[in-house]
């Protein structure tokens, strides 16, 4: 009896999955046996493509079950490949199509409001992560997967990266810490990924060792599908130390875009709790916020997490932003349009805004190096803000970048 | 379909069915069922029924109790004094849904009895009649006309059914009977509360549903009609939702339906942020399109997709402080809330889903009952149906000529009843929210393995990729030129499914029809074939 490896998930609540057996054998070929709820739709495809992928692999001779609730072709396939890589050590990747629509890069200073978090290892929740609009999509290997899925995880954030639209929204990966975060970098630089999430961060270092790494796979891999010049770093802050050191960590980079703090690690470091107040971290969070502007990139705020409280949340942003946060994570879909639109700037903003960046623009235009409103001088860190402001509000399309054309004081 | 054509239609030496031909849907359908001819579907609104109504037989009040106490010992007692024998049809209503008690202890006194090929009219079934499989198996029950549901629609699929089943919507379910199609021979009507005369309703006692209107065709119609309560009052029950004067016999017994089931499953609104997106989108549709206005009209199902859509139309109706003139119900707790909060002016309600649901037609006087002779009755001097501005839908298949299927599978088999699904169609913009594909399965076909709904009747279809409106509607097209929202055609959104999810094979069938799928006005529609092993 050979040994027996399982990969993926069964069971009455998972959907769009599979759960591979796999036990290689000496003679007797392939034993395939597919169990699908999907069988009269796709039994066939599904058996023509498990065979292949064997057959890839160059396995001969084994005993396969498939136990199928609905899975895509990339999720039976990383399900596939994972259980074979379990037996048999192979350089070889089974890659399903790079899909065009995934071939899109990130601005260095694009809004980071919302990034969704989505656990690795279950593909139910990725395929229709994209349609909710929240401007990033964290495909998670660190804490959101258990630590005895974490192998077959990188073979299904690596298919999701090639296959799954996600309609725009940046493209981030956040892997695991130390040793086996660098080896997950293997699964995923080759394949477009925006940005890399790196928990627990504390030191510059750390930041330096992952760049050497995305850098020796860029050089060493030919085939490999990535448009990005550069593949943008977040490091999250989530201990005392971390605290501390966030200036030298946020400026350690030039590929660093933004700085997020976690806080549930935080506040354990700490010896304390997370309350709904946050008076606990309130230094820790303007520490983030100032050392991420001290380095001139964005700071990134916590999750809210509980998922029914939707006033809670826009409590939560408003404190947020009060704070000088540009965005957070989100770990639900229904959460991202709170978060959007606590985040972005209000009717009373942009009104304010449109003054200040419309008398901006006249005495510009007129050659005069001073701004005012009626009798009032207004200060250039007031027009600075202005400008965010109006820039902010086109990008979300609450008013049209020709605004000042029909603007009417 | 006159009257004189029908029989008791299950004996077991009549064809199951026979003769078949194409429909003008182009479906081959029989035009013998179950040894009665039928009429293939011929089209929207192109079929007339000829004749008269079905009348029940005259009776004098001379052979019931003066006292009015019609009361018997026991269910058995009353379903021999009925007459129970071998192929009669026996009715029964499904307001207590998966809680009911009733309908299977009717056919547990049949099979006692050594009774055999008796039809059940039941107006839905549900997955507590699982035990009618055996019924089915050892021919106490010929088949079903009604709806075969889980487990009774697999063993339909399957083949196993001794008659031909046969579909029918809540609407067409009355017309059955009215038209003379279906005769009843003995009714078994829960009733939740009721007096000695029959009197009974559905808003009081332990077992309380809310209205009865499933069960008014079988009381108006049916030749001995039983009301089985758990709850007797003395006369008058009021209010009587059911009249005493159709009633023969009144059965009391201990339960007759678990309280926490006739409350079902599908009442909350969803917690799926994809469904929410659906129901978002949906709203947002209606509003854009102008389909939203100060006395509007509404009707949901009680899926948790159509019921969030209420939300939504409540936060656009508080905003403008306009009110919705009346929504059909199902009626639950949510759309309770908006009765009260003054955001619905009434409640035409058909089923109740939650017990905020029964309170509020207890209490509220517009919060009112209706049947499927008022709402639904397709051979009727008009129903409500037509009348309904907004009417958002459910389907497990739609095909790119917009024609929806609500009773099978893409795999083939037979799992769901019509409900008031078919009589819906005729509101005036039909919105069916499906998500593009569920697992692996895409939603939209070629065509659809049954035809439910023909697709000019169906308007638009919201998915979380994409809204297609179906081309016939050229007014819906021109309002939406400018959206925001993802409008796509019907083809663009099948073949975005079939990128992710791959082109399904579809299922094998043998040449063997198992059901029928009847339109409103009681034509065949389509053909439900069997499942090849």
């Amino acid at each position: 009896m050979g040994e027996i490896v399982t990969t993926g998930n069964k069971g009455k609540t998972v959907r769009s999955d599979c759960f591979v057996t796999l036990e290689l054998t000496t003679s007797g070929g392939i034993d395939l046996k597919i169990e699908s709820k999907v069988a009269v739709m796709y039994g066939a495809v599904i058996r023509e493509q498990a065979l292949e992928i064997l057959d890839f692999f160059g396995i001969g001779h084994a005993l396969v079950k498939i136990e199928d609730s609905g899975a895509l072709p990339l999720v039976l396939a990383a399900r596939l490949e994972a259980a074979i890589k379990k037996l048999v050590p192979c350089e070889k990747s089974w890659l399903p199509p790079f899909l065009p629509e995934n071939s899109y890069t990130t601005e260095k200073d694009r809004s980071r409001f919302s990034r969704l978090y989505l656990p690795g290892n279950t593909p139910s929740l990725m395929i229709n992560a994209g349609i909710h609009k929240p401007n990033g999509i964290i495909l998670d290997l660190e804490d959101a997967v258990a630590p005895d899925k974490k192998d077959e995880a990188r073979f299904m954030v690596r298919n999701a990266l090639r296959g799954i639209d996600f309609y725009g929204a940046e493209r981030m990966v956040r892997i695991n810490q130390g040793v086996r975060g660098l080896e997950d970098l293997e699964y995923i630089i080759p394949h477009n990924v925006n940005l890399i999430l790196l928990p627990k961060c504390e030191h510059p270092d750390q930041v330096r060792a992952v760049n050497e790494k995305i850098n020796s796979i860029l050089a060493n891999q030919s085939s490999i599908v990535n448009r990005q010049s550069s593949i943008w770093i977040m490091p999250i802050i989530e201990s005392a130390l971390g605290v501390i050191n966030a200036y030298s960590i946020a400026s350690s980079a030039e590929n660093i875009v933004a700085l997020a703090i976690g806080l549930e690690d935080y506040t354990a470091d700490l010896g304390t709790r997370r309350t709904a107040e946050g008076a606990e971290s309130f230094f820790a969070r303007s520490m983030v916020v100032n050392a991420a502007r001290a380095a001139g990139i964005q700071p990134i705020d916590s999750v809210f997490s509980d998922v029914a409280d939707m006033e809670g949340l826009r409590q939560n942003v408003l404190r947020s932003k009060a704070l000088g946060f540009d965005g957070m994570g989100c770990i639900h879909p229904r959460q991202i349009a709170v978060i959007h639109e606590t985040f972005a700037p209000t009717a009373e903003e942009i009104e304010r805004a449109k003054k200040i960046v419309f008398a901006f623009h006249k005495a510009h235009e007129q050659g005069l190096g001073v701004v005012s409103l009626g009798t009032k001088m207004i200060d250039p860190p007031v027009v600075k803000r202005a400008l965010n402001t109006i820039n902010l509000a086109i990008k979300m399309n609450k008013i049209a970048e020709n605004w000042r054309e029909t603007y009417e004081q | 379909m006159s009257n004189k054509d029908v029989k008791t239609a299950h004996a077991p030496s009549l064809p199951k069915y026979d003769k078949m031909v194409r429909n003008a849907a182009g479906r081959m359908v029989p035009t013998i069922i179950n040894g009665v001819p039928a009429v293939p579907y011929m089209g929207i609104a192109k079929y007339r029924p000829e004749g008269f109504r079905a009348a029940p037989r005259l009776v004098s009040c001379a052979d019931y109790p003066a006292d009015g106490n019609k009361v018997v010992p026991g269910l058995k007692e009353a379903l021999i004094r009925s007459g129970l024998k071998d192929g009669m049809t026996i009715s029964t209503h499904h307001h207590f849904r998966n809680g009911d008690l009733v309908a299977t202890q009717v056919f547990d006194i049949a099979h006692e009895l050594g009774i055999k090929n008796l039809m059940w009219y039941p107006s839905a079934s549900f997955p507590c009649h699982e035990p009618m499989t055996k019924y089915l198996e050892d021919g106490t029950i010929n088949h079903i006309e009604g709806s075969m549901n889980g487990a009774l629609g697999r063993f339909t699929s399957a083949g196993k059914m001794k008659g031909l089943g046969v579909l029918r919507s809540h609407g067409g379910r009355y017309q059955a009977v009215q038209d003379g199609e279906v005769h009843i021979d003995i009714a078994v009507i829960a009733g939740p509360t009721a007096d000695q005369f029959g009197n009974c309703n559905g808003v009081d006692g332990p077992a309380a549903c809310g209205p009865l209107g499933f069960a008014l065709a079988d009381a108006q119609y049916a030749d001995k009609v039983i009301v089985v309560t758990d709850h007797l009052v003395p006369f008058p029950c009021i209010p009587w939702q059911i009249n005493g004067n159709y009633v023969d016999y009144v059965v009391v017994l201990d339960k007759i339906g678990i309280p926490e089931k006739i409350i079902s499953g599908t009442t909350e609104i969803t917690k799926s942020p994809d469904r929410l997106l659906l129901a978002e989108w949906s709203a947002r549709f209606c509003d854009e399109a102008g389909l939203i206005y100060d006395g509007f009209s509404f009707q949901a199902g009680a899926g948790g997709t159509a019921l969030s859509i209420g939300i939504y139309f409540s936060d656009i109706l508080r905003e403008r402080g306009w009110k919705a003139r009346f929504a059909r119900g199902g009626s639950n707790k949510y759309l309770v809330r908006m009765l009260e909060e003054g955001l619905v002016e009434y409640i035409l309600d058909g089923q109740t889903f939650d017990l905020d649901g029964v309170r509020s037609m207890r209490d509220n006087p517009q919060h009112t009952w209706t049947s499927p002779f008022t709402s639904y009755n397709y051979h009727g001097k008009g129903n409500f149906s037509s009348m309904v501005d907004i009417v958002i839908l459910g389907a497990t298949e739609v095909d790119v000529n917009f024609n929806a299927n609500v009773v099978t599978h893409s795999d083939g088999c037979l799992l769901h009843g019509i409900g008031g699904w078919q009589n819906t169609l005729f509101g005036k913009c039909v919105i069916l929210p499906i998500p593009l594909f569920r697992d692996r399965i895409p939603v939209i076909r070629d065509e659809v393995t049954t035809i439910c709904g023909p697709g000019e009747l169906i308007d638009v279809i919201v998915t979380e990729r994409g809204i297609a409106i179906n081309p016939k509607r050229t007014d819906l097209i021109e309002k939406m030129k400018n959206s925001s929202l993802p409008i796509k055609t019907i083809e663009e959104l099948k073949a975005e499914a079939e990128k992710i999810c791959g082109v399904p094979a579809k299922p094998k069938f043998t040449d063997e029809v198992v059901a029928v799928v009847k339109w409103v006005d009681g034509t065949v529609l389509d053909s439900v074939w069997r499942i090849e092993e």
